[in-house]
C-alpha cells in the first residue's frame, strides 16, 4: 500500500491535469470560477458539471473515454484516502481488539463509495 | 515522547520537528479534511436532490460561500503539493538530502497558486456585485 499511495497521489494530479485541459479545450475557458473548476477537475460527470454553463456536456462528455476516467480517478481517491484514513486511525487507537473492527469498517465504507461511485457513473 | 501514544496537541508543537514535521501535520490535517468535505458533499447533495431536506440545502449553500471555496482550494492545492514532493522524493531517494529545499521550493510554488485562486475568486465576487 506504501507505493500504492505514492502512485495514486501522483496519478491523481495527472488526471486532473488531463481534466481541466479538456474542459478548457471544450469551452469552460470563459464561466469558469473556482467551484465549476473543481467539478470537472476531479469528477467529469455530465450530472456532476450540470451547473456549470458549458455548451457540449451532451456532445463532449458522455462516452467511454470519459466514463473510465472517472472510474479511474474515483478508485485513486477513495483507495488513496480510506488507506490514509485506516493509517490515521491505527497511528490514534494502538494494538487492541479495535484494530480490526476500525479496519473493516474503512473497508466497508471503501466498497460502499465505490458500488455508489460505479452505480453513479454508469447511470448516466 | 517517540514512544508514547499520549502526547497532546501543545506538547507535539514543542516538539522541534520544524518545517517538515509542520508539513507533515498539515498534510494529515487536510488529508482528513478533504475525505470529510467530499464525504458530506456527495451525502448533502443526495439528500438535497432526492429528499428536497433542508440541511442538506443549508450545507450546500455553506459550500458555495467564498469562504469555504478558498477553504476548500487550500486544503486540496496544500495535499496535491505536499504529496507531490513526498511522492518525487521517494521515488527518488538520490534527492532525499534537498528535502529542505524541495519543502521550501513546495511553499514557493503553493503561495502563487493559491494567491492567484483567491484573487479570481474574490475579484468574480466583487464584479457580480455579491
Amino acid at each position: 500500500m506504501w507505493i500504492f499511495t505514492r502512485i495514486s497521489g501522483l496519478g491523481m494530479v495527472l488526471l486532473a491535469i488531463v481534466g481541466v485541459t479538456s474542459a478548457l479545450i471544450m469551452g469552460a475557458r470563459t464561466q469558469m470560477d473556482l467551484p465549476t473548476l473543481l467539478r470537472w477537475t476531479f469528477f467529469p460527470n455530465p450530472n456532476h458539471v450540470v451547473n456549470s454553463n458549458i455548451p457540449d456536456i451532451e456532445l463532449g462528455w458522455q462516452n467511454a473515454f470519459w466514463q473510465t476516467m472517472q472510474m479511474l480517478i474515483f478508485f485513486f481517491a477513495a483507495t488513496h484516502a480510506f488507506n490514509g484514513l485506516r493509517i490515521v486511525v491505527e497511528d490514534f487507537t494502538g494494538y487492541s481488539l479495535l484494530r480490526p473492527i476500525l479496519r473493516g469498517l474503512v473497508f466497508l465504507l471503501w466498497l460502499f463509495a465505490l458500488i455508489v461511485a460505479v452505480y453513479v457513473i454508469l447511470a448516466n | 515522547m517517540a514512544t508514547s501514544r499520549r502526547v497532546g496537541f501543545f506538547q507535539g508543537l514543542k516538539y522541534k520537528g520544524g518545517g517538515p514535521m509542520i508539513a507533515w501535520m498539515l498534510h494529515r490535517i487536510t488529508g482528513v479534511g478533504i475525505l470529510v468535505i467530499v464525504g458530506l458533499h456527495v451525502i448533502s447533495s443526495f439528500a438535497m436532490q432526492q429528499m428536497g431536506s433542508e440541511w442538506a440545502t443549508s450545507l450546500n449553500i455553506i459550500y458555495e460561500s467564498d469562504l469555504f471555496q478558498i477553504l476548500v482550494a487550500s486544503f486540496v492545492i496544500f495535499h496535491a503539493l505536499n504529496g507531490t514532493r513526498i511522492a518525487l522524493l521517494d521515488l527518488w531517494p538520490r534527492f532525499q538530502v534537498y528535502q529542505r529545499e524541495a519543502l521550501w521550493l513546495q511553499w514557493f510554488i503553493l503561495v502563487p497558486i493559491l494567491g492567484l485562486t483567491v484573487y479570481f475568486l474574490i475579484q468574480r465576487t466583487l464584479a457580480a456585485g455579491g
